[in-house]
């Protein structure tokens, strides 16, 4: 009696488990993309984090933003190979996230490194090729995350993902403005760089469709 | 009445900030790396301090206090210690700026051996002990200005550079200073790793014009905040040229060598375009990739701390040292 009920509770979480997985993967993508977000400014405000916390949260939010760009673009090839369709509608959900990131990454350039300081923000964006790169970076996640809502992707119809095929440029820039942030350290860069152009290889079908 | 005047290489301070408890934050990051997004794929460079499954006990580097002729009072805030003992550029341990601090804890500095050789009439060698007790310390409340555009103030402990040399007796081939940090891949994983001493050929070197190194301010320090150095500062004898960049300010020193010639700098090597043999902190000449006419001055606050303020022509020491740059084209040697 007791082991049917069991039986029966195990396949009832079975069920649960399969029918809300896109929901219980949501929620965990909120939980590891959010929480690390709060607590790292958290630590920052209290001065607990490393005698520069201005340059700890700058990296942070800038490596997270590309890892969670990254992850949304490793989502597709994964769907498609194992068949786990479902997979797809976590994507932008981690697009938005990595898009936070980033708006973090350049507000806190803004408000914390250059202090406001509009006419040190504005030459330091023009002056020097990185952080150029990685604004133009940065506005192509702007203006795919204000087109991410659905009515709007219904309304641009084609054009939609025309210019959503933006983030393979974006994800490019973002590995050269890591690259080039460095002083002389490049291993890491360079694994970030060789990711990315691997995430695109697994695209090189469309890319060739492109060109045809 | 006595009015005292001050010129800048006596800057002093005595608003000394409580040692932080910082060991708490190590845990915290460990925690924040099982969730966050940093350990989704790669571990970032910084991510070392994220270590999962590290539980090993390290070993504390031990520091002497030291005595020695402490510095006139100020009103310069200082860089609390805990802060210059836990953001440091020692490629040889790391390039994260917490690396030094996690990975030098085990370095070995006595025995130690400095030469000072090459073009002098009396060569001679430092022992450990030496380091402290052949000449008489004293306190020097310097600014650090890095080529990264931070900076912070430091009391040092040492002495002039000028008595080093001048004990040796130099000739007059002896138009430059070369220096030279230990070589040691066993005990600096840096140098035995590309991945982590950053691609830079070692061991280190650097160099001074003569002038520069007998300059009353050039500086060799055994200490900071009273006692020996971490070795994740320097530990047991580092240089410290305040008008330059960082960058110039070579830690764990073997060997000094005059000689004839500009000698090769590392950084330099490395990036001639960004890093040149002069390196005076200088507001009108940015480095390629960013500003110098700012820093942030790193003291005590958090992510608020409104810190940002103008960097000073030789990092404000102009009055002891412009007259060594006179009728030099400063843009061009950078």
């Amino acid at each position: 009696m007791q082991a049917s009920a069991l039986a029966v509770n195990i396949s009832a979480l079975k069920s649960v488990l399969l029918t809300q997985r896109v929901l219980l993967l949501k929620i965990t993508i909120h939980l590891l993309s959010f929480l690390p977000l709060f607590a790292i400014y958290w630590l920052a405000f209290a001065d607990q984090l490393g005698a520069d916390p201005v340059k700890e949260v700058i990296h942070f939010t800038g490596i997270g933003g590309f890892n969670l760009l990254l992850l949304s673009l490793l989502i597709t090839p994964l769907a498609k190979r194992f068949r786990q369709g479902y997979l797809l509608q976590t994507r932008r959900l981690l697009g938005l996230y990595s898009f936070s990131y980033a708006s973090c990454h350049l507000l806190s350039f803004l408000a914390f490194e250059v202090q406001f300081d509009l006419a040190l923000f504005f030459a330091e964006i023009i002056d020097r090729p990185y952080i150029t790169v990685g604004m133009v970076a940065f506005i192509i996640l702007f203006s795919l995350a204000l087109t991410s809502p659905i009515a709007i992707r219904r309304k641009m119809a084609r054009h939609w993902q025309k210019l959503h095929n933006g983030v393979y440029l974006a994800v490019l820039l973002i590995a050269l403005h890591f690259f080039w942030s460095v002083k002389s350290d490049i291993v890491e860069p360079l694994i970030y760089f060789a990711m990315a152009i691997f995430l695109l290889t697994l695209r090189k079908d469309k890319f060739h469709r492109w060109f045809k | 009445m006595l009015i005292k005047t001050k010129t800048n290489a006596q800057l002093s301070g005595n608003d000394v900030t409580d040692e932080a408890v910082y060991h708490s934050r190590r845990q915290l990051l460990k925690q924040l790396g099982y969730l966050g997004a940093g350990s989704l794929l790669v571990q970032s460079a910084q991510a070392k301090s994220l270590e999962f499954f590290s539980s090993k006990k390290d070993p504390v580097f031990q520091r002497q206090s030291l005595s020695f002729q402490q510095a006139s009072e100020s009103q310069q805030i200082l860089t609390p210690e805990a802060k210059i003992t836990s953001h440091n550029n020692f490629y040889e341990f790391g390039t994260g700026k917490a690396d030094p601090l996690d990975n030098a804890q085990a370095f070995k500095v006595n025995p130690w051996q400095l030469s000072i050789s090459g073009a002098v009439d009396k060569p001679y060698t430092l022992g450990y002990d030496d380091l402290f007790t052949r000449f008489s310390l004293e306190e020097r409340i310097y600014r650090l200005r890095c080529v990264e555009a931070w900076s912070m103030v430091i009391p040092w402990v040492g002495f002039s550079l000028a008595a080093l040399i001048k004990k040796a007796a130099p000739n007059s081939r002896a138009k430059y200073v070369a220096f030279e940090t230990l070589y040691d891949p066993e005990q600096m994983p840096g140098q035995n790793s590309r991945r982590i001493g950053g691609g830079v050929k070692y061991p280190y070197v650097e160099g001074l014009r003569i002038d520069e190194a007998m300059n009353p301010l050039t500086f060799m320090s055994v200490g900071l905040y009273g006692k020996t150095l971490p070795a994740q500062n320097g530990a047991p004898i580092r240089l410290v040229v305040p008008w330059k960049y960082g960058f110039k300010s070579i830690k764990a020193i073997v060997g000094i060598k005059l000689v004839e010639h500009q000698p090769p700098t590392t950084w330099n090597l490395l990036a001639a375009n960004e890093y040149g043999f002069y390196a005076n902190v200088n507001p009108e000449v940015d480095h390629p990739r960013w500003s110098q006419a700012s820093e942030r001055r790193i003291t005590t606050g958090g992510l608020f701390a409104r810190n940002r303020i103008a960097t000073l022509p030789f990092n404000g020491y102009g009055e002891d040292v412009a007259h060594l740059y006179k009728n030099m084209n400063l843009r061009k040697h950078y």
